[in-house]
């Protein structure tokens, strides 16, 4: 599903790799934290495998494409297959709820029969149902992170990655929305959630990839956040 | 393609930046103008080149005390020469109709010009023009009736070189301001694009294609070029009512000057558009390319 081999990935301009010879795989259907401190590499692992970025070194598979070799314009139909969610929800602002979501779909030529049924439905399961035609400053932030997850979820990805999804929530939001994301796991869909939020991995207790300044440092299953904590 | 997404978008692009629009399709409509301009003069060069040149490329005037004889010899010795394609004979009463018409905007001078003053002579069309200086030859000035021998090609080349540089200095100026248009419009795109960098990152995010992207930036800067485009046509064709048929009214009845018929500018306007079209399209694909990550 995801493959990692032995990569680096070097900015221009930065001493320090910002990943370090990194070799890690997920399967389809796993749900991973990955953690590690502010610069340790976390968003330049998830940036790779939407092919934001290419690496310096090493080899990148999301599934079953290899991203090194794979042409530009292959790359839009490769980002069909993620959803992406950060931590600062990045919505239209002057689109409603259920325009944000229907745009993901119209971009990408999904005949509006389909959009008019599933943008409903994704609504319902976020549990946003009464709110389709509110826009996105009507909203708490919480709910404005479960239309970004509708948005992502919409055209039902393979993998979902979350850059600290919850980086801008309240402890009891965050709960609702880590719910939702391990909801949307059960339906088959892999999860990669970059995170600094530890009471959500203690609880969990998935699998913790740990990086520290660019290298691998930890691969745990049914993981914590920090030992000794 | 979802037309209706595209064409708001376009629409909502133009309107958010519009004094750039404005610019750029002014900028665009003047450029478009000139080259226009100029391709009406080289069109009117090519048409004056055909009443000039073809006609008459040698004059052979008169003495005036030219005898039945005379006239008669360098008749036949023109039509004997192997250098002459063609040649007519010019009456004093010819020559004087001739010029009455030429300057009838010009009361006075034909009044004051005397029907016998303008001289009779032969008009030679030669095989080759460029040899003009074997026919001076063979009718020395001021003998056996020639008073004197004149090269119109000279004065026609020397018209037209001024004529051709009037072309080419629009040219050039058009050229100028289309690389003023054609910055115009990058900098417009790249404008429109930061606009709406949050729309295009989500539409990357998700997988829209490239194309799907860029199409509404391409088509905003098509639009502008077609709004260039028309006003440059209206520009000349109000050009053409105001200033060619009134103004040069006079020297175009009189055959000195060919008119610029509708014809013509039908027959630019196509290519005025395709230009102003093309060129911003293109220019907005390149910007889109080298500076917006989309
Ligand atoms: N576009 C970039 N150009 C240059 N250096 C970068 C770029 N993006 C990230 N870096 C550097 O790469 C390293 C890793 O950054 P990254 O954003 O992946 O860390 P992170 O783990 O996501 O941090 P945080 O928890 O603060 O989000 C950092 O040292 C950062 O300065
Ligand atoms: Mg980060």
């Amino acid at each position: 599903m995801i493959e990692l081999q032995h990569v680096t990935k070097l900015y221009p301009a930065s001493s320090r790799p910002a990943l370090d010879d990194v070799s890690t795989e997920i399967d389809k259907g796993e749900f991973v934290f990955l953690i590690g401190s502010s610069g340790s590499g976390k968003s330049t692992f998830l940036r790779l495998l939407l092919k934001e970025d290419d690496p310096t070194r090493g080899t990148v598979i999301v599934n079953g494409k290899t991203l090194n070799t794979m042409s530009k314009w292959q790359v839009p139909k490769l980002r069909r297959t993620i959803g992406c969610v950060f931590q600062d929800f990045r919505l239209l602002n002057n689109r409603t709820v259920g325009q944000n979501v229907a745009f993901a779909l119209e971009v990408i030529n999904k005949p509006q029969r389909t959009i008019k049924r599933v943008v409903p439905e994704v609504l319902e399961m976020v549990g946003l149902e009464g709110k389709t035609n509110r826009l996105p400053n009507e909203l708490s932030g919480g709910e404005q992170q479960r239309v970004a997850i509708a948005r992502a979820f919409v055209n039902r990805p393979l993998v979902l990655l979350a850059d600290e999804p919850t980086g801008n929530l309240d402890p009891e939001t965050s709960e609702g929305i880590m719910l939702l994301l391990e909801r949307i796991n059960r339906t088959g869909t892999t999860v990669v959630m970059a995170t600094h939020d530890y009471h959500i991995v203690d609880s969990m207790r998935r699998r913790v990839i740990e990086l520290s300044e660019g290298a691998l440092t930890r691969d745990q299953s049914r993981g914590v956040y920090g030992v000794g904590r | 393609m979802r037309v209706n997404f595209v064409l708001s978008e376009v629409a909502t692009g133009l309107r958010r930046n519009l004094t750039m629009t404005v610019a750029m399709i002014l900028t665009t409509a003047i450029s478009l103008g000139l080259m226009g301009t100029g391709l009406l003069i080289a069109g009117m060069i090519s048409d004056m080149k055909e009443i000039y040149y073809d006609k008459v490329q040698v004059s052979i005037f008169l003495a005036d005390g030219v005898t039945e004889e005379q006239r008669a010899a360098i008749d036949q010795q023109l039509s004997d020469s192997p250098e002459v394609a063609n040649h007519i004979y010019e009456s004093k009463d010819e020559a004087y109709a001739r010029f009455q018409q030429q300057f009838s905007q010009q009361p006075e001078l034909v009044q004051n010009t005397p029907p016998d003053a303008l001289p009779e002579s032969f008009r030679v069309e030669l095989v080759n023009p460029e040899r003009y200086e074997l026919i001076a030859a063979e009718f020395p000035n001021g003998q056996d009736g020639v008073d004197q021998v004149r090269d119109e090609g000279d004065f026609l080349d020397r018209l037209f070189s001024l004529l051709n540089g009037a072309r080419n200095a629009t040219i050039a100026v058009a050229v100028v301001q289309a690389l003023a248009a054609l910055l115009l419009i990058s900098n417009t795109i790249q404008l429109a694009a930061f606009n709406r960098r949050n729309e295009t990152n989500i539409m990357r995010l998700v997988g829209a294609s490239r194309w799907y992207t860029q199409l509404p930036f391409i088509l905003e800067a098509a639009l502008a070029g077609l709004i260039g485009a028309l006003l440059a046509i209206g520009g000349l064709v109000v050009t053409k009512i105001l200033f060619v048929d009134k103004t040069l009214a006079g020297p175009i009845r009189a055959g000195i000057i060919p008119p610029v018929d509708w014809g013509a500018i039908a027959f630019i306007s196509p290519v005025i558009a395709a230009a102003g079209v093309g060129l911003a399209a293109v220019a907005a694909y390149v910007t889109l390319r080298l500076y917006v990550r989309i």
